[in-house]
């Protein structure tokens, strides 16, 4: 019998913190074989975010910095003119890149900075307790809306890919899920290819990668991948944004 | 045949492997681990095909897959 699967190279041995279920996991392990596949682990640069992946340079085994909540594509910006031959991403949830990062999200995407953005999208500020975040669904209960978003008062929620689509400089914009094994394998396309993008000099591609938060959201892990299912991607289609 | 090994010590108990085993070869255990979860364990190599559904969802990664 042969070893066929095992913990890819580019993760270190060390047990990351997140709650049992939590797609962030499953994000870095994806993340983790499509480096050591391209062969670029000596020459990657990630950094981590503000929120409950703050952690990553602990659980990836290459170089990553941490940047100020929502400031990963502007330090990844300038990284990666400083050192052009580096692969360098980003890895941010939706309060870090769509709150109060928006604007070095738009502003990265729209100069086209050959880098690539990991956007773990699951609906809730995690780490600070489950508070509403800019892509909360409507009705959806959180800690800060406990009746549920209201679209009146709390505003809509914020399509990333769809906005990013519209800048000049995207060349590459696609969202999907781990929420099952389908949705992972796709996920494992899309990151593979956003990195390859960059090797290849095209440009900002970002993956939007819809991903379950159990414990904020009161469920179990298997009511959360259902509900991903049901409900989630209903109001965040998968599927390619933007390719060119 | 095929098997896989679980480093039980790792597990956080939330299950999505038994939940995508398409032979049910995953079950909880009744021994706890250091964490205090029960972890998953290997019940059935006659099944295993080494398919890795479980390895792909495991968000610890501390499942290995052999065939
Ligand atoms: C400048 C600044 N403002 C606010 C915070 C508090 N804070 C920490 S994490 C976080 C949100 C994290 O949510 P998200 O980016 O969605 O990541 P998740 O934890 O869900 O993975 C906030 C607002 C902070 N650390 N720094
Ligand atoms: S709070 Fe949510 S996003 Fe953060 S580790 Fe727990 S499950 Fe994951």
């Amino acid at each position: 019998m042969n070893k066929i699967l095992s913990r890819p190279e580019s993760l270190t041995l060390i047990q990351h913190s997140y709650c049992p279920g939590c797609g962030h996991g499953i994000i870095h392990r994806i993340i983790a074989e499509c480096i050591d596949e391209l062969g670029v682990r000596e020459k990657t640069i990630g950094i981590a975010p503000v929120g409950c992946a703050v952690f990553a340079y602990d659980y990836f085994n290459f170089d990553v910095t941490e940047a100020a909540h929502g400031r990963p594509p502007a330090v990844a910006t300038g990284i990666k003119r400083v050192l052009p031959d580096r692969v360098v991403f980003t890895y941010q949830g939706d309060g870090d890149l769509a709150a109060i990062g928006t604007n070095e999200t738009v502003h990265a995407a729209n100069r086209s900075e050959n880098i690539t953005v990991i956007f773990v999208n699951n609906a809730v500020y995690g780490m600070t307790g489950g508070q509403m975040a800019p892509t909360t669904i409507e009705k959806q209960k959180t800690a800060t809306t406990p009746f549920g978003r209201d679209i009146k008062r709390d505003g809509y929620p914020l399509k990333v890919c769809e906005l990013l689509a519209a800048t000049g400089g995207a060349v590459y914009l696609e969202r999907v899920a781990v929420n099952n094994i389908k949705n992972i394998m796709k996920t494992r396309k899309a990151i593979k290819k956003a990195f390859q993008n960059q090797i290849d000099n095209k440009g900002f591609s970002l993956v939007e990668v819809l991903s379950q938060c159990p414990v904020n959201w009161g469920m179990t892990p298997k009511e959360s991948v259902k509900w991903m299912d049901d409900v989630f991607v209903k109001h965040f289609p998968l599927g390619v944004y933007k390719d060119i | 045949m095929s098997k896989v090994k679980i480093e039980s010590e790792k597990c956080k108990g939330c299950y999505l492997c038994i939940e995508v085993c398409p032979k049910k070869c995953l079950e909880v255990s009744k021994e706890f681990n250091k964490k205090g979860y029960h972890p998953v364990e290997f019940v059935n190599d006659k099944e295993c095909t080494g398919c890795g559904f479980c390895y792909q969802i495991c968000p610890e990664v501390c499942i290995e897959v052999y065939k």
